[in-house]
């Protein structure tokens, strides 16, 4: 009998929600909240290796999913950037290596992807608080406007579709330049091109230069 | 100290009347909202954060008898040696910081026809909506010569803390050439992958301190979480299968489905096949239920887990009471803190909108476990979830995505999958705390 009445509750229930609804989708707390586990409260990372992902340019946050959700896929790739009014030609489809990253993008729908890029840039980038070497800073900074600046603007800071590298974790900028150099990360012909004239001690002193940047 | 809530609860409904009255057509006896949640670990933290982030007029008390959590995940190593105990504990400043008001102490009672949560302490809490989020109660009974005041000195370590601490200091007495008998229990059980995570970073500290001793791993099942992984992983760095091996498993098949019976003082364990082993140091880890508030309070019906409706998490049994984490049934899921952390998030969103009179927005749900297998060395299993049935219609939460790192890859990726780990925790952490 209980379990009759109870039955007819949800039943109820079920039918008011139907009543008052036009398909909702994920509240955005939930959805961008599948995230903060790896990235952090509001996308900024307390490290020591996952990046910050706040106040990223939109760009860059779609291409990086979509790169992960499609891979070499670049026909799919492009149809979801225009859905998400973003030009085409701006997403490369390049691939990434990825650990996690590939395994969760592959979960969300196109949409999804656009409304975690929205909330996400939206959030203020906050630099990672970690030790570096200032003297391979400086040397670094020199590296940087004489090879980077000119896409990476601002040191780094942002970019039209470039990613944060101002204030980024050390281990994960340490990741991308050898994913990078060793070809499991496409990149720009530019980028390419600028890449291959710097040695292994440019890059590191590089690196130190992003992570002296507040 | 006793705190009455309905007293305070009174007071603040005046005050809301007479904001009332400046605002026409708003009901006059309404006042604020309550929120209670049962539990101060990983899921009820992350849900009492995210309903006061979601509508910061809702009142929000969380009841918890300890002051300090530690952390079940990053405990095996503190147990291999690579970690502090302080590391995992956390306290519940962060938490108050985020408007949640924390008391410590413990439930006796819900009644879920008057909506109110009892204490040990004499507290009364009224409530709109409750979440029970208790973790795991241990099954005791079922191994012949093992109870509750057994574990005091054959530690099972798995909730972390006090025995986390034993365990470690036995392993740092144990002579060398000695054995470290595991025994993982029969599923379901909080963190899937952990016993044998356990036995990776056991035999870790045995290899470099103690190399002639090894670990056995006597199993109840005859498969486990991440398995070719972990073995992969132990034959890439303890010898795994070969006889100088420093971890053996013996599945559940041979066991007979577990183990039998214990000796405490002769330190031995026969499975229920009747093989007996002698240990120096023993982790048997014990069957599992719902924390024992939910079984109390009837929210686990016939069964030792909490059916509920997966997508608000609301109890089958009781209407107004939601459970999340290890306790409830969220079939797809594994028991784990990242489960439990997100189903809060779903829980707390539900919550939000249904006190305002609006429909749960649609669920979606994340889980990674990263297991620690050595040095460098480091596994994971990740997805997303949806909603869905199964092939009888029936609610389960559906992976949509995800999967475990791939059999083969570099020593590289191994080693990125350890720094993510890390970084998961220090970012879980935060989360969940402040």
């Amino acid at each position: 009998m209980r379990t009759k009445v109870l039955g007819a509750a949800l039943l109820l229930a079920g039918a008011a929600w139907a009543g008052g609804a036009s398909a909702q989708g994920v509240p955005i707390s939930v959805l961008a909240g599948n995230c903060v586990g790896c990235h952090g409260i509001d996308g900024v990372s307390r490290g020591p290796a996952a990046p910050s992902i706040a106040g990223m340019s939109r760009v860059y946050f779609v291409n990086a999913m979509l790169s992960y959700k499609y891979g070499k896929d670049l026909e799919k790739i492009e149809a979801a950037a225009k859905k998400l009014k973003i030009d085409p030609d701006d997403v490369e489809g390049h691939e990434r290596l990825a650990t996690v990253m590939d395994r969760m993008a592959k979960g969300y729908s196109d949409e999804e992807i656009g409304a975690l890029a929205d909330y996400f840039v939206g959030k203020k980038h906050v630099a990672a608080v970690q030790s570096f070497d200032a003297a391979l800073a400086a040397k670094g900074k020199r590296v940087h406007e004489d090879a980077c600046e000119k896409c990476h603007e601002n040191g780094g800071r942002k970019g039209d579709g470039s990613g944060t590298l101002a204030g980024q974790w050390m281990p994960y900028l340490n990741h991308s330049i050898m994913d990078f150099n060793a070809g499991h990360r496409g990149m720009p012909k530019k980028m390419r091109a600028n890449m291959k004239d710097l040695t292994d001690k440019d890059f590191e002193a590089l690196v130190h230069f992003y992570a002296s940047q507040k | 100290m006793t705190y009455n809530i309905s007293r305070r609860g009174f007071v603040v409904a005046a005050g809301t009347a007479g904001l009332a009255l400046a605002a026409p057509g708003f009901a006059i006896a309404q006042g604020k909202k309550k929120v209670v949640i049962v539990g101060g670990g990983i899921g009820g933290c992350t849900v009492a954060s995210y309903v006061r982030m979601g509508d910061p007029s809702i009142e929000v008390t969380l009841i918890e008898p300890n002051k300090t959590y530690h952390t079940c995940f990053m405990s095996n190593e503190v147990i291999g040696g690579d970690r502090k105990l302080e590391s995992i504990a956390f306290g519940y400043d962060g938490v108050r910081k985020r408007g949640v008001n924390v008391v410590h102490d413990t439930v006796t009672g819900i009644d879920p026809a008057a909506r109110t949560v009892k204490t040990a302490g004499g507290g009364s809490y009224g409530y709109d909506r409750l979440v029970v989020a208790p973790g795991i109660d241990f099954k005791w009974g079922g191994i012949e010569g093992y109870d509750a005041a057994t574990a005091e000195k054959i530690p099972h370590a798995w909730k972390a803390g006090p025995q986390t601490a034993m365990l470690r200091k036995q392993l740092e007495s144990m002579r060398d050439g000695g054995t470290v008998v595991i025994c993982p229990p029969p599923a379901p059980f909080r963190c899937p992958p952990g016993p044998y995570e356990r036995a990776s970073l056991i035999a870790g500290y045995l290899k470099q301190h103690k190399p002639k001793s090894k670990v056995l791993i006597l199993d109840a099942s005859a498969t486990f979480s991440k398995q070719g992984l972990f073995i992969g992983g132990w034959k890439e760095l303890y010898g795994y299968g070969t006889p100088n091996s420093l971890i053996e498993w013996v599945s559940g098949e041979q066991t007979d489905r577990g183990i039998g019976k214990v000796d405490a003082g002769k330190m031995t364990v026969t499975t229920k096949f009747g093989d007996t082993h002698k240990a120096d140091v023993l982790n048997l880890i014990p069957a599992q239920k719902a924390g024992k508030i939910a079984t109390d309070a009837g929210l686990t019906g016939t069964g030792d887990w909490c059916p509920v409706d997966m997508a608000t998490f609301e109890s089958k049994i009781h209407k107004g009471i939601h459970v999340i984490g290890d306790a409830s049934v969220a079939t797809g899921m594994p028991k784990s803190g990242y489960s439990a952390n997100s189903q809060a998030k779903v829980t707390a969103a539900a919550i939000v909108a249904l006190l305002k009179g609006q429909q749960p927005g649609t669920p979606s749900y994340v889980n990674t476990c990263y297991s620690v297998v050595g040095k460098n060395y480091g596994i994971s299993v990740a997805n997303v979830y949806q909603l869905g049935q199964d092939d009888k219609g029936a609610q389960v939460i559906k992976a949509v995505s995800g999967g475990v790192s791939p059999a083969s890859a570099s020593a590289e990726f191994r080693r990125r999958e350890v720094e993510y780990a890390h970084s998961w925790f220090a970012n879980i952490t935060h989360d969940v705390f402040g």
